[in-house]
């Protein structure tokens, strides 16, 4: 076996050091009717190139999402990411390294870290952010769970255009710890902000609201902010398309006390929804609530600059079950293809690929709004929009699919109990979009809604 | 050769001072180490390293929300960026690099196909909203691994979309919260037992779930102490957290006797499978007793660690448990195909909920099922089998110089535990220790966990090392015992001296954090 050193006689001469006949002898603890004298019943090893074989047939039953036209978000966004990104995050130095525990051999992991936490902070207005979290929607539980222990009020009011995801998730950790949610209808014309506004009172702790919300809608949260923070409530945002801050005004700008964000689609791949990276970002005077783990600068002994793993004091394996969060493996390896993407874009990178977004997606909107029976929905978007079909949204993405072109995502899949958002389909629109595309989308639409 | 050497040049060195006495550099670089900026700190001028054409111009629709400020992001080209980060991994150590005896981590090596599978466009490439007929390679590729899962721990449900281990943990506890409720006892049974040598994550995620927490103090060998945990047992227990092998590196031999007591009593049994490297293929949790319990594959399945995660940690359950499991689930349809269960309805109704946005870390599944089909049933076996020899082999060479808290009762498994009584008078402690480990070209041990033995030291191995990689490492070891013994605690308690950094002063990082770069 290729990956097992150990030869037959070293194993012998190892068990003789030992003073162990057999290596069954090293298993005597074991209960014995709970030993299997045998292999259990899967196959035996194979070489690299049969593995290959069979992992590449799974995937070829797949249809990648750059066979054709692409046009899914909701949460997860097909950006192209450099070569360069996932060159460096190949080096074994990076991808084969721990957690760094030892800070005097893990500068770089630690010193990324902080680049990152840096990147974060600036990109989302804030003014600190942590190491990662998994991904969006777990951020976003803990940024409730966070917004309890600040407040001392075990009560969140989520908005219905949260990704039910993020909701689902949150609302699960609530109900366990029997945590009062509420919810607002999804609002598909517009972002509801002042149903939210409406539901902010004394008793609740903090209220989500998404940006760009699930449908793709932008509002000013500044009149939000302003009734959360006059009733003591903070206000988390959950931004699932980082993309957007390059050119959307900041939550951290718009008085947001927790941004709680999805950082796949910077840097790193679809990956079928996974690993992704959760942030999180805050206010300096909050960070001792913060979960996960931060990197901070300090000196060493010869007063260099230098990085460590700090406030460890808040983590589980100092605190246990008074820790902010049981969290330990974090998303780091996915936080340094965000950074790595980040370095490369630059200010003007960055802008021009936020630029490229909007106006294809601008294109794709205005384009699908002369089909007819596609009603757009938006007043005002980033780089994806909701559009009313005039058949259920669901069937019109599977017929599309047969023929190569991902259309959306249909808001049933997502709200499957609001037959009122049967019709409603989800329209991403990323730098990838090629014109072609939006054309291939618009005839292949025409097409079914007159069917 | 001579000629080359007519300009004067010399050849051989000349016999010098002691790099101890060099100079400093003018740079701060020394050879190989260098010094790197911050990257917000290198020149930046409205470079981008990533060309695109001016977008087309369009009618902006964001609504007056335009960012007025700058982000502040530096400007460079990819050659400084490569540059940037390519200098950064090279301070970093890896198991690329050496061992990296970390216990409870399972630093294994790292096959290299993983990634170039996990790669593939019809993987990586694959969006999580996708209609179903465009991913049933995907929803094939899960299935496969949950029957590997499922055959290897011999539970009969498995759920994937736990992001890492301590994510696990609350997917298995959340469903047996639930089991409770479904019993109308949730209220009642509010305690978890937890023993006092579990990992951080295990009392963090009870008390997440709202249980209360209570220990359960160890035995003379390491083990669950029987006594203290019978008496615990009551109609207000939910569960115990148990990790199995334990965190000081044995079986908990009573293993079953602790799960029918358990099961008497009322409560659940969840165990913490971050350990089941030294168990795979040789043992099934599943004919122990157990109610659910998650598998690390970025330990036991080799998925990179990559500097702190990503990670993935499938649960499995017990059939009484099996019900609750949260969604998203794989449904077999009649016509074979398969599709995603996302709501908790029909068969799913009893779900918990959802743990986790999509359906969990697919790009960890294709390694780790790469991982899994390369070594096959008798690969992993081995895998146990040599994991448990290797960490038995360092025990046997280094016990005459180090300290073994619970006495040389029996054999270890994967890992083996030190405290640091051998240390006693000699000035020196177990973080010295490990800093002069550092110089002397390795990764540290896990110190100072699990924290019922003083000063721990938990060594493993892992089945990747060569028989020569571990003698060089028990003699460096041995060596550094003896230097310590024999007074020459500088050489510990100044270390390291040729790392990176020296050491790095985190009582001044966590009394003011600075937790990012500042303009000016
Ligand atoms: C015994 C034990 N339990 C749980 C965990 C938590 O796993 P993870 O870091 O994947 O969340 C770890 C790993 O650090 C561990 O060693």
């Amino acid at each position: 076996m290729r990956y097992l050193p150990l030869t037959p006689q070293d194993r012998e001469a190892m068990l003789a050091t030992i003073g162990a006949a057999s290596i069954d002898d090293l298993f005597c603890d074991v209960p014995e009717a709970a030993r299997l004298d045998g292999p259990v019943d899967l196959p035996s090893h194979a070489g690299e190139m049969a593995v290959e074989r069979q992992m590449s047939r799974l995937a070829l039953q797949n249809h990648a999402a750059g066979e054709g036209p692409c046009f899914l978000g909701a949460g997860a966004y097909r950006h192209h990411v450099p070569a360069s990104v996932d060159y460096l995050i190949q080096r074994g130095e990076f991808l084969t390294a721990y957690t760094p525990y030892q800070p005097e051999i893990a500068q770089g992991t630690l010193q990324v870290l902080f680049e990152f936490q840096t990147q974060v902070a600036m990109l989302t207005g804030m003014e600190v952010a942590n190491a990662s979290m998994y991904d969006g929607a777990t951020s976003c539980a803990e940024a409730v769970m966070m917004a309890a222990r600040v407040t001392k009020r075990n009560k969140a009011v989520l908005s219905g255009n949260l990704h039910p995801h993020y909701r689902d998730t949150t609302e699960t950790l609530c109900r366990m710890t029997d945590f009062p949610v509420s919810e607002t209808a999804p609002h598909v014309a517009g972002a509801d902000i002042d149903a939210l506004i409406a539901a902010v009172d004394g008793s609740v702790g903090c209220v989500v609201v998404q940006y760009p919300d699930v449908f793709g809608h932008i509002a000013d949260l500044t009149p939000l902010a302003d009734a959360c923070h006059a009733a003591g409530a903070l206000m988390v945002v959950v931004c699932t398309e980082m993309v957007s801050l390059g050119a959307l005004k900041p939550p951290g700008a718009m008085g947001a006390d927790i941004v709680a964000g999805e950082g796949q689609s910077i840097g790193n791949a679809l990956n079928f929804g996974g690993p992704y990276l959760g942030l999180f970002a805050t206010r300096q005077k909050l960070v001792r609530q913060m979960p996960g783990r931060v990197c901070g600068e300090t000196v060493d002994a010869d007063g260099q600059r230098g990085y460590v793993l700090t406030l460890s004091t808040r983590e589980q394996h100092i605190r246990r079950e008074k820790a902010t969060s049981n969290i330990c493996t974090n998303s780091g390896l996915c936080a340094l293809a965000f950074s790595i993407h980040m370095s490369l874009l630059g200010e003007a990178g960055l802008n021009r690929l936020a630029a490229w977004n909007h106006a294809t997606a601008v294109q794709t909107a205005e384009r699908l709004a002369g089909v007819p029976g596609v009603e757009l929905l938006n007043p005002a978007f980033f780089n994806e929009f909701a559009v009313q079909l005039s058949k259920p949204a669901a069937g019109v993405v599977d017929a599309l699919a047969e023929q190569g072109i991902l259309a959306g995502v249909p808001a049933s899949r997502l709200y499957p109990d609001q037959t009122d958002l049967a019709n409603v389909l989800l329209v991403a629109a990323t730098e990838t979009v090629e014109p072609e595309d939006i054309e291939s989308l618009a005839l292949a639409l025409t097409k079914e809604l007159a069917a | 050769m001579s000629a080359m050497n007519t300009q004067g040049r010399p050849t051989k060195p000349e016999a010098s001072a002691s790099s101890d006495t060099a100079p400093a550099t003018f740079t701060g670089n020394r050879a190989l180490h260098l010094e790197e900026k911050l990257i917000f700190e290198k020149d930046s001028a409205g470079r981008s390293g990533i060309d695109m054409p001016e977008p087309p111009k369009v009618v902006d629709r964001l609504g007056g929300l335009s960012r007025g400020e700058a982000v502040g992001l530096p400007g460079l080209s990819e050659p400084q960026v490569v540059r940037h980060y390519t200098r950064l991994s090279q301070k970093n150590y890896a198991i690329d690099a050496g061992l990296f005896p970390l216990g409870s981590c399972t630093m294994k090596h790292n096959p290299r196909l993983n990634e170039r599978m996990a790669r593939l466009p019809g993987f990586a490439d694959l969006h999580p909203m996708q209609p179903e007929s465009t991913i049933q390679g995907a929803l094939q590729l899960m299935q496969q691994l949950s029957h590997w899962i499922m055959t290897l721990t011999g539970m009969p449900a498995v759920a994937l979309s736990p992001g890492a281990g301590a994510h696990g943990e609350l997917t298995g506890m959340a469903a047996i919260r639930a089991a409770l409720e479904a019993r109308g006892e949730a209220g009642k049974r509010r305690k978890v037992l937890v023993p006092d040598s579990a990992h951080g994550t295990n009392p963090a995620t009870a008390a997440a779930l709202g249980f209360e927490v209570a220990g359960i103090e160890e035995d003379s060998t390491g083990r669950v102490n029987l006594k203290a945990f019978e008496a615990s047992l009551g109609d207000d227990v939910a569960a115990i957290m148990l990790t199995n092998p334990n965190t000081c590196g044995v079986f908990e031999y009573d293993i079953r006797r602790i799960a029918d007591a358990l099961h008497e009593a009322g409560g659940y049994f969840y165990c913490d499978g971050a350990n089941f490297n030294a168990i795979v293929g040789r043992v099934r949790p599943g004919d122990l007793g157990i109610d659910a319990m998650h598998l690390n594959l970025h330990k036991t399945f080799s998925t990179p660690h990559g500097g702190g995660g990503p990670g993935s940690g499938p649960v499995v359950y017990s059939e009484a448990l099996a019900p609750f499991a949260p969604v998203p689930r794989i449904q077999q349809n009649a016509d074979g195909t398969l599709s995603l269960v996302e709501q908790a309805e029909g068969d799913a109704a009893q779900a918990f909920g959802r743990v986790k946005g999509f359906h969990g870390q697919m790009g960890m599944f294709v390694r780790a099922l790469t991982y899994m089909l390369s070594h096959g049933a008798d690969g992993l076996r081995q895998v146990a089998e040599d994991a448990v020899l290797n960490a038995n082999y360092l025990k046997a060479r280094l016990k005459s110089e180090f300290s073994l808290p619970y006495g040389d009762t029996g054999p270890c498994m994967h890992e083996v535990l030190f405290d640091d009584t051998f240390l006693k008078g000699t000035g020196v402690s177990t973080l010295d220790f490990s800093k002069a480990m550092i110089d002397e070209g390795f990764h540290p041990m896990t110190m100072y966990f699990p924290l019922v033995v003083h000063g721990a030291m938990l060594i493993e191995p892992t089945e990747t090392e060569t028989k020569n990689a571990l003698d060089e490492f028990a003699d460096s070891l041995l060596a550094l015992a003896k230097a310590a013994k024999a007074g020459d605690s500088e050489r510990f308690t100044q270390a390291p001296r040729f790392a990176p950094r020296r050491r790095l002063d985190e009582t001044q990082a966590a009394r003011k954090p600075v937790l990012r770069w500042q303009a000016g």
